[in-house]
């Protein structure tokens, strides 16, 4: 494949899977900043809303796009009331105290990885694209007649990776607009700066926790769903876009929302351009490495602040 | 129930008895009570369990116990669920016709998880604490490669049903035989020559990276080679990833042939992102069926395989020229006309590989009672007897079709198919011959003592 179309292809992937990290690192992210919870089981969270999303699909049973809109709007919730319960039964007990969430969050991992395995079984299973026609991808060249269009072999993408691209884009719109134009979005950030305030101004503050700790789980629950139309929905999924998760949490600077996109964006397309032209054990060996390098000589992440 | 209180007690009164006479029969107040406990122990068993007199009697009552290390969870999970069935089916037969040697079959079943670390654990466990007489039926390589050790050092018979080339090879040890179904290194050389003369001579290889991605790059890129052809590009991917376009730009664009071999829970996922890059520009395409085991071909975004060629170990589909034998097994094992579960049209088998256990299930039979099997004292004899066997001819033990064993190698020779896909059906083109699948010897096992 000429270097050109070669990049544009590396470019497509890697937005592809920023896509889907940008969301559930975002989930990641907002309950550290909120809670100051590491959640080690959020990639569960991730695996249980593809998880859900084929039981869904299965249990409609109609039309591809019916099952999938109806997966789309349902598993998310689902997902999100379930951690919602996690929150009141497991971390408010520990009482958000860091180092035991980390141990309970573990714990949580497993229960949830165990009984996905009991339940729903080992098998990885398809949920059908609502639409998914390839797209060829023209590029230029230069002839003798001046520029010209060709469409180079193996340049392509499907119409339904575009739309993840798409539909991540909006989400984090809606996000932006949720943490900094409305009521719920001021109460999370007044809870995120000084959670003893917030309560002593009638903030609520438990059911905060709870509301972030479902949102943070929801986001991975989507990313989990505009995931497995593409993949397939297993009880081990939820292992490396965690990994990945933290890299571009502690790259983007825990907590700061604009970092995780950027952080996201980077990890995302690095991982398609140096998998595509070298190898993908390199993209995660240069990833790693620049965890390590933020955490040397920029502890707070690219756009953390110091102190948070 | 009451066998287990009563097993006990009796090896408790032997361990006694030893005590006594090595102390040179003096016994002492507490040995004496101890003793004295036991007996009672035992006649309280005894009088409680009215079968005793037949089983203390003779030990070879007790069943034959086959220990099935089974990958129910991990990448292999699906292979596992279908080698769990077939298994099943096979030991129901065995059973109904009588058991081995007068004696039912017992299957301990127990998960390695597809690791394998877990596989050696398990192989330990049933040899030690279950008390098995062999064990049996692991695929993926690495568990096999990880565990055979294990079972030579415990001297327990491992019958693995694996494909991989390392039972032939001479890396395991006498303890480990792979009877019932062929390896990589045989299968890919049988399909070199149609590859090369029917589907084109530039062949490029996509194969999961561990031991039994190996064996197809190695074996057939040789083969290839001494057909003329040329295997231009090796694309390795780990058995684990989970997206694959990113692999496809390295396919060279004079490529003729498509190679493929995936494994793991992503193989849909690879089948259909090599047909969204290609479009409808793709070049011959030849692939091993484990990339879609267990995977229906009705699936969406599969469209694009119809009229490529795979390898089947055993076609999924039923042929026009099926034998009375393969309607019988898969009648047994609860197979339909698809190759999918008789109670779920979506629940689609592993047909290329699970004959394998059927085959060996009926191969061990064959070898207890060639060797007069009794207890895990026979164990030598068991493997003498089975090394001894050489044509195994097609019937309802061998559905799959004729076989040549090598005793010296512990390694199975058989015919091979290659399938077309028409209409979403794969429908078999060529059936090579066990000779095609020969090459010479690379170890001899027989040598090795016990």
């Amino acid at each position: 494949m000429e270097l050109g179309p070669y990049l544009i292809l590396g470019l497509l992937e890697g937005l592809v899977t920023a896509a889907v990290l940008s969301l559930m690192a975002l989930g990641l992210s907002l309950v550290f900043g909120v809670m100051r919870v590491v959640n080690v089981a959020h990639g569960e969270f991730f695996m249980v809303g593809a998880v859900l999303a084929w039981i869904i699909a299965n249990a409609v049973d109609s039309h591809p796009a019916v099952n999938f809109l109806a997966a789309l709007l349902l598993a998310p919730p689902a997902t999100a009331l379930l951690a919602a319960i996690a929150d009141r039964l497991v971390l408010k007990r520990v009482a958000y105290d860091p180092e035991r969430t980390i141990v309970a969050t573990i714990g949580l991992l497993y229960i949830i990885q165990q009984v996905t395995l009991m339940t729903y079984g080992p098998d990885a299973r398809p949920v059908e694209a609502p639409f998914n026609h390839r797209l060829s991808i023209p590029f230029v060249e230069w002839s003798e007649s001046g520029m010209a269009l060709y469409w180079p072999w193996g340049l392509g993408t499907t119409s339904y990776k575009l739309a993840v691209i798409g539909a991540a884009v909006l989400l984090l719109g809606a996000i932006w607009l949720l943490m900094t134009r409305t009521r719920i979005g001021l109460v999370m950030r007044a809870t995120q700066l000084d959670s003893e305030m917030a309560s002593a101004f009638a903030i609520p503050v438990d059911r905060v926790y709870a509301a972030v700790f479902g949102l943070g789980a929801g986001l991975a629950a989507l990313a989990g769903v505009l995931i497995v139309p593409i993949q397939q929905a297993h009880y081990l999924m939820g292992h490396d876009p965690l990994l990945l998760s933290f890299i571009v949490v502690i790259i983007g600077g825990l907590g700061s929302l604009p970092g995780t996109v950027v952080a996201a964006l980077l990890i995302g397309i690095s991982d398609g351009m140096i998998s595509v032209f070298f190898t993908p054990t390199l993209a995660k060996i240069i990833a790693t490495l620049g965890v390590a390098f933020v955490l040397i000589f920029r502890p707070q992440g690219l756009f953390g602040r110091k102190g948070l | 129930m009451n066998r287990s209180t009563e097993k006990p007690a009796a090896e408790n009164a032997v361990t006694n008895d030893a005590v006594t006479n090595e102390a040179g029969k003096r016994p002492n107040r507490r040995r004496a009570l101890k003793t004295l406990a036991a007996t009672t122990a035992l006649a309280a068993a005894a009088s409680s369990m009215p079968l005793f007199g037949r089983y203390g009697q003779v030990q070879s009552s007790e069943p034959i116990k086959i220990g099935f290390q089974v990958h129910r969870t991990g990448i292999g999970a699906a292979y596992g669920r279908w080698y769990d069935r077939t298994t099943k089916a096979a030991v129901k037969k065995i059973n109904d016709e009588g058991g081995i040697n007068g004696r039912l079959v017992e299957i301990v079943a127990e998960d390695d998880g597809t690791d394998p670390k877990r596989g050696a654990e398990v192989v330990e466990k049933m040899a030690t604490q279950h008390g098995c007489d062999i064990a049996f039926g692991t695929l993926f390589s690495h568990v096999v490669i990880g565990s055979a050790p294990r079972a030579g050092e415990l001297k327990i018979p491992y019958f693995v049903v694996s494909e991989g080339h390392h039972v032939a090879s001479g890396m395991l040890n006498r303890y480990t035989l792979q009877p019932g179904i062929t390896d990589v290194k045989s299968q890919v050389q049988a399909m070199a020559p149609f590859v090369n003369s029917t589907l084109g001579k530039k062949v490029t290889m996509i194969y999961p990276d561990f031991a039994f991605g190996h064996d197809h790059r190695d074996y057939f890129s040789a083969a290839v080679a001494a057909q003329g052809g040329e295997v231009v590009a090796k694309i390795a991917i780990p058995p684990t990833e989970t997206s694959f376009t990113k692999y496809f730009p390295k396919i060279p664009r004079n490529t003729d042939v498509i190679y493929h071999v995936m494994v793991g829970p992503a193989v849909l996922t690879f089948v259909k992102e090599m047909g969204e890059f290609f479009g409808n520009s793709r070049p011959e395409i030849f692939g091993f069926i484990d990339s879609l085991e267990a995977v229906d071909l009705a699936s969406p975004g599969l469209e694009f395989l119809e009229g490529t060629y795979f390898w089947e170990g055993n076609p999924r589909y039923a042929q026009a020229n099926q034998s009375d034998y393969d309607k019988a097994y898969r009648k047994a094992v609860g197979v339909d006309a698809n190759g999918a579960s008789v109670s779920d049209p979506k629940d689609v088998s592993t047909y290329a590989h699970m004959f394998g256990c059927w085959e060996t299930l009926h191969i061990v039979k064959a070898g207890m009672e060639a060797s007069g099997y009794a207890g895990a004292g026979d164990r030598a004899k068991l493997i003498e007897a089975v090394e001894a066997m050489t044509s195994m001819p097609h019937s309802y033990a061998h559905p799959q079709g004729a076989k040549e064993f090598n005793g010296k190698t512990h390694q199975t020779f058989g015919h091979q198919y290659i399938t077309r896909v028409e209409n979403g059906r794969l429908v078999l083109a060529h059936t090579t011959s066990i000779e095609d699948t020969y090459y010479p010897d690379e170890t001899d096992y027989t040598k090795q003592s016990f």
